[in-house]
């Protein structure tokens, strides 16, 4: 390590921090967008296989192939603009659908070192660039110059909003007794316990002592990403989402920063409330692979969701966030706050 | 020029465009557009001066959801711009009065030495989080200050309610509620009958 | 104390689980898909796919042009213009069939009195152009000529149903 930067230092001199950060920041996108590639080969694997069939198998060996030759026809195609609309806004809303997406990453831990920007309110920081990615389909819809796609995007943009609420309440609670903003430290904290010091490490993750929060913050989670069974912006049947008006590669912007805000809400569940890259017993170390390993676990949920439930009506889905998450919300951090105070307290 | 003071010309020209494009902007959407532009670069001046809980603060609370919610009301506002524009001309000389008040002000608060924050003071110790030190304060020096924010906001927040509420409906709607909580055997009756013999 | 255990019930989300182990377990069920080049499903003699016209085994043409085919075609997909021949025997000049119009419905087959125009197996057939699917007499007689032992065996599976 100590010979790589001393090399980098003799060849860039100066603005080799810069450029480092930089190689630091492509070490972190480039796996990131192929994770989104090959997440939607396995969505389509899995969803194909709790359908009895066997999903895309024709593209290389098992289909390996398949998401690179769905990138490539999406490339070729042609980007319809339509008549009247405000073209730069239209060219401009995909990027602002992936743009917080990929930047999110910058603060996210892989292990209690390997963070790019370990920033002291990484959490707020995530909340702060993930709420911009409303933009996107606010203004998808609205330069698209067609009625259904304005208010696609006016349902699209309200849904992520309310569901950013119950998010944020259910993070609150993680908040109090992690006692930090610091992401890094929200998983150390998760490593202290009694059942941690038995050997059971998993026991004492959040995810049990707040369990009402962790299905909230996942159930939130599954809305704000308009995944199914929350996904109103793809039920062309029924009801019209804010992309209708896009072809091409802006249409697969919108799909990539979905996928990509998937990876995102799976990192986030797991270090918030599956303890990171810690170990679930005692014998085994802790490391990255355990990230990865309960990063696919979430994902794999989210795919099973959308293998299982139907879609959710509008207005079915904004009573459950306002009527049902956000009192509950407040239920539970007053409940956290009392267990904080008594001697019960088992976060010290 | 070092690196930070290049990255706060570059903002601050971001940031002097976008206010320009807020109030020239013929196109209301434009206008809030760049409002939001205006808000995100603010918070990276901020983030440059560390005060990086300020900084995602503004984001998170202007540009995640203030500028979204108003995004939502211009975009449905029927703006009929000419009708605004009339009156400019019969209003240029109070504006410009105020205009140049406002100038006269930030002159002085500028240019005076009693307003100067000493630069010494600002640097920071490493290992303070400034979110800790502005929670802390929050609830210990300034505790009745906040609580008095907060019961404005309250406030605030039932009168849009009061304001909005109509009345009851009296047009046919679904009620989710009734809905969700609905039963087989609030819709369904199972009747016993003889079976019938000729 | 029955809406206590409702309550409880959607708070653990309970059918939620439900479903999901549905879904789950058919994740390890055998899979269904049939690989469909390489593999097909099995097909009834009465599989209703392009049309053939049958000749006789001395070669002469069934086809008599009493129209009933024409007649009874819901699509209006067929067209015949008939003559007498040399011979003096009523026969078709023209017998066309648009497989665009087609509903392969089978009537034309079912109406037929001497077993001359036929429904095969053949479904896998293509046309570049629209009017690659415009199938005239000799198309049609051809497909039947090529076909013919298929047919044959068909038929005669199917004349106990008749």
């Amino acid at each position: 390590m100590d010979a790589l930067m001393n090399f980098g230092q003799g060849i860039f001199g100066g603005i080799w921090p810069a450029v480092w950060t930089l190689i630091k920041i492509v070490l972190i996108v480039g796996p990131l967008l192929l994770g989104v590639a090959y997440l939607t080969y396995f969505e389509r694997k899995v969803i194909g296989y709790m359908q009895v069939r066997i999903g895309p198998n024709r593209v290389g060996p098992w289909g390996l192939i398949q998401p690179i030759a769905d990138g490539l026809k999406l490339l070729l195609k042609e980007i319809v603009v339509p008549s009247r609309s405000s073209k730069a806004v239209f060219i401009i809303a995909p990027m602002l659908a992936i743009g917080p997406a990929l930047a999110a990453w910058a603060v996210v831990p892989f292990t209690d070192t390997l963070v790019l920007a370990n920033i002291d309110a990484s959490l707020l920081y995530i909340l702060a660039i993930t709420s911009m990615g409303v933009y996107g389909i606010i203004l998808s819809g609205w330069a698209s110059n067609s009625k259904y796609a304005f208010l696609g995007g006016m349902r699209s943009a309200a849904q992520m909003v309310s569901y950013e609420i119950a998010m944020g309440f259910a993070l609150i609670t993680v908040l109090m007794i992690a006692g930090s903003l610091n992401l890094v430290e929200i998983v150390n904290g998760q490593a202290r316990g009694q059942f941690a010091d038995m050997g059971l490490g998993f026991l004492s993750w959040n995810w049990l002592p707040l369990l009402p929060m962790f299905l909230v913050y996942l159930i939130s989670g599954t809305a704000e990403l308009n995944r199914a069974p929350f996904d109103l912006a793809e039920g062309e049947s029924e009801i019209v989402g804010f992309h209708v008006e896009y072809s091409g590669m802006a249409f697969a912007l919108f799909f990539l920063a979905e996928y990509a805000n998937m990876i995102l809400v799976a990192a986030l569940t797991s270090i918030l409330f599956l303890g990171g890259w810690l170990s679930p017993v005692g014998f085994l170390p802790d490391g990255i692979l355990w990230l990865f390993a309960k990063m696919s676990f979430v994902l794999l949920l989210f795919l099973w969701f959308r293998a299982t439930f139907p879609r959710y009506r509008y207005d079915l889905l904004m009573r459950l966030g306002w009527k049902v998450f956000l009192p509950l919300c407040f239920f539970w951090v007053i409940i956290v706050g009392v267990w904080m105070i008594t001697p019960l307290n088992i976060w010290n | 020029m070092d690196f930070p003071t290049a990255v706060f010309f570059f903002l601050a020209a971001i940031l002097i465009y976008a206010s320009l494009r807020v109030i020239t902007s013929r196109n209301p959407v434009y206008a809030a557009l760049h409002l939001m532009l205006a808000f995100f670069t603010t918070g990276g001046i901020w983030a440059l001066l560390q005060a990086e809980f300020l900084a995602i603060a503004i984001i998170l609370v202007y540009v995640g959801a203030v500028m979204v919610l108003f995004l939502f009301v211009v975009m449905m506002l029927d703006i009929n711009m000419d009708r605004i524009r009339e009156g400019f001309w019969s209003y240029l000389p109070l504006g410009a009065v105020l205009g140049l008040l406002m100038v006269m002000e930030m002159g002085l608060v500028l240019g005076a030495k009693y307003f100067q924050v000493p630069v010494s003071e600002a640097v920071v110790p490493a290992g303070v989080s400034n979110t800790k030190e502005i929670g802390s304060l929050l609830v210990t020096e300034y505790v009745y200050t906040f609580e008095l924010a907060a019961i404005i906001l309250l406030v605030g927040m039932i009168a849009a309610v009061v304001l909005t509420h109509r009345g009851k409906k009296t047009s046919k709607i679904a009620n989710p509620n009734q809905q969700v909580f609905v039963k087989a055997k609030d819709r369904m009756r199972v009747v016993q009958m003889p079976v019938e013999k000729d | 104390m029955g809406s206590m255990k409702e309550v409880f019930n959607s708070l653990f989300l309970k059918e939620l689980l439900k479903g999901m182990s549905v879904t789950g377990k058919y994740f390890f069920a055998r899979k269904i898909t049939v690989q469909y080049p390489e593999e097909k499903t099995p097909q009834s003699f009465r599989f209703r796919g392009l049309h053939a016209l049958r000749r006789y085994p001395n070669g002469e043409e069934r086809c008599i042009a009493c129209k009933l085919c024409e007649a009874i075609c819901p699509a209006m997909a067929i067209t015949i213009e008939a003559e007498p021949r040399d011979d003096g025997s009523r026969r078709t000049t023209r017998y066309d069939i648009d497989l665009t119009k087609c509903i392969f419905c089978g009537f034309c087959e079912e109406a037929c009195p001497v077993d001359a125009v036929v429904e095969t197996r053949i479904f896998e057939y293509h046309g570049e152009k629209r009017g690659d699917l415009y199938y005239t007499k000799q198309m049609l007689l051809a497909t039947g000529d090529r076909y013919e032992a298929q047919i044959a065996e068909d038929r005669a599976l199917d004349a106990t149903y008749r």
